[in-house]
């Protein structure tokens, strides 16, 4: 008598081993027909709905699951990590005190922070400057963490990022304050210029 | 004598323009069907709009409509085929190179002639076949012409200069010989069932009834094992995907490598001129070619008795539509074929073909002649 987790080995030790087709099977006449089946099941379903969604019926049920990419965004999951935006104050002024944490913690090394003066004597510093270099970021989400203030948070919801030159994936602190603002299919003023090759 | 002419060259090009038209709308139906069959949208952003002293809003509210469905993509297809440049190996032939394409084309759109596309059309006192040439041998002209094409594409490969094509175009050759001998014998089943190789007397003799005047006298009714075999190699004869070792695309690399612009876009209408042409003869051979089920010339006798009369042009135009429905539906058939099945290895092709299909083909034609001259 055997127990059921014997069972369960003889039969994961004998699914390695092919099952003897039959005769019918072997001809592949059966499978065939069931791939087309399933094929042009889809086919004549996705037609009808396709058709009925021209007419305005059935719209709720889709017909393909494509998401037409520029016009239409696909929901991202909100702990997605996104594009890079500075928290304000109530007055306006970024949070950001400029204690250099996250600059320091960047494992790409992409954050470029100058610090300045704050003009409300509480608050220590701000930053005169506070520039990403997209090009190199890895979204890793550490300048996020590292942050004391709350002041860089990873929740823009906005991921694509195309530009015309390696200049033109920086975010300076206006971006950065207000995401969305700047415009990344514009061609740069100018293109990044190489340094001539050093002569021999 | 200039108005025979006249009408020959009328049917000719309903013929030439008819295929032509099914061929490149084919490039639509790919996309599109394919799409279908992959719950995806499929190719639907290229249009384009004319200056409004052609026409203006409406007609551009028209190519955009139609520019959505798709169809304008093949638009595209040819102005970029047609503006590429024309690539010549150092190594090729520069003759055979140009050559190879235009004999690939052209033996596939011969085949045509010899398929009736309607019935005989009596018109101001003359009997006008709808037929470009009345060949009484037409089901060996056109399997020979079939046979020749594949000359186009083992040229193709050879004057290449590119030992990767010569390779795909030998494949193309060992492909050829395995799939035509069962292609051929498996029709000489209907062959001897209808007794004649003429075409149009086929279809004709396809329009009598079984069982009580039930079931039409087609050939998947009489020969169900013909047609399947049939159909098989047929495929293979297209070069399509079950069967697309010669070209192959992705991985293994095919004959028309080294081909570029209109000319690799004349090997591509040369697959679908034949996809066209294997749906029609499937539809003549073995599916009643422009017969309707219980359409007799002056109108329809149904099986229960009923009887409705039909104008000569109303069975020409009847007979049209269904040989037009028929093609199409295995154009469909085809198109779904190739975008379900996965590709056959080289040495399983050969066994398909010389080990499956050319035994099978034996036994249909000798139970069909059995039959055959028990019954009569």
């Amino acid at each position: 008598m055997s127990t059921l987790s014997e069972q369960l080995l003889h039969r994961i030790r004998d699914a390695h081993k092919r099952r003897e087709m039959t005769w019918w099977e072997r001809t592949y006449l059966p499978a065939i027909a069931q791939g087309l089946w399933l094929t042009s099941r889809h086919f004549w379903r996705n037609l009808f709905l396709h058709i009925a969604h021209r007419v305005g019926l059935f719209r709720d049920v889709p017909a393909a699951v494509t998401i037409q990419y520029p016009d239409q965004q696909r929901q991202m999951a909100p702990r997605l990590r996104t594009r890079h935006r500075l928290t304000k104050r109530a007055d306006g002024t970024p949070r950001c005190v400029a204690c250099m944490m996250c600059e320091t913690v960047c494992p790409a090394r992409c954050i470029y922070i100058v610090a300045g003066e704050h003009p409300d004597p509480n608050v220590e510093k701000v930053p005169k400057s506070f520039d990403i270099d997209l090009g190199k970021c890895v979204y890793c989400g550490y300048c996020v963490e590292a942050c004391p203030e709350d002041a860089i948070r990873m929740d823009t919801q906005r991921h694509d990022i195309a530009a015309y030159s390696r200049d033109g994936m920086w975010l300076d602190i206006k971006e950065l304050l207000n995401p969305g603002s700047k415009q990344f299919g514009e061609p740069p003023e100018k293109f990044v210029q190489l340094p001539p090759p050093p002569s021999r | 004598m200039m108005v025979e002419l006249a009408i020959k060259l009328g049917v000719c090009a309903l013929v030439l323009g008819g295929v032509l038209n099914f061929a490149g709308m084919q490039t639509w139906l790919e996309r599109k069907q394919s799409a279908l069959m992959q719950d995806r949208i499929g190719a639907n952003r290229a249009y384009f709009t004319i200056p409004w002293w052609l026409g203006g809003l409406p007609v551009n509210w028209i190519l955009r409509k139609l520019g959505g469905l798709g169809i304008l993509n093949a638009i595209a297809d040819i102005l970029k085929l047609l503006t590429k440049e024309d690539l010549i190996p150092e190594k090729g032939n520069r003759f055979l190179h140009t050559l190879a394409p235009l004999l690939s084309v052209f033996f596939a759109l011969m085949a045509f002639c010899a398929i009736p596309i309607g019935p005989t059309v009596h018109l101001w006192g003359r009997d006008i076949p709808l037929q470009v040439a009345n060949v009484n041998a037409g089901l060996l002209f056109v399997l020979a012409l079939g046979s020749i094409g594949v000359y186009g594409v083992i040229l193709a490969g050879m004057v290449s200069g590119n030992n990767l094509s010569t390779l795909g175009g030998l494949r193309a050759s060992s492909q050829m010989i395995s799939y035509e001998i069962a292609l051929g014998i498996s029709l000489i089943g209907a062959i001897i069932w209808y007794g004649t190789l003429d075409l149009q007397l086929m279809i004709e003799r396809q329009g009598t009834y079984l069982l009580g005047g039930w079931l039409p006298h087609w050939g998947v009714v009489v020969q169900p094992l013909g047609c399947l075999i049939f159909m098989t190699a047929a495929l293979a004869h297209t070069k399509r995907v079950p069967f697309d070792l010669p070209e192959a695309e992705p991985e293994i690399i095919g004959y028309f490598t080294e081909y570029s612009g209109m000319k690799f876009g004349l090997f591509f209408l040369t697959d679908f001129v034949e996809v066209v042409l294997v749906s029609a003869l499937t539809t003549v051979l073995f599916f009643g070619g422009w017969q309707v089920p219980y359409l007799a010339p002056d109108g329809f006798y149904f099986p229960w008795g009923a009887f409705v009369p039909v104008s000569h042009l109303g069975y020409v135009i009847w007979g049209l539509v269904s040989f037009t429905v028929k093609v199409t539906a295995f154009i469909w058939f085809f198109m779904l074929i190739r975008w379900t099945l996965p590709r056959f290895r080289y040495d399983q092709l050969m066994h398909l073909g010389w080990k499956i299909l050319f035994p099978l083909s034996l036994l249909n034609i000798a139970a069909t002649s059995v039959i055959a001259v028990a019954t009569r």
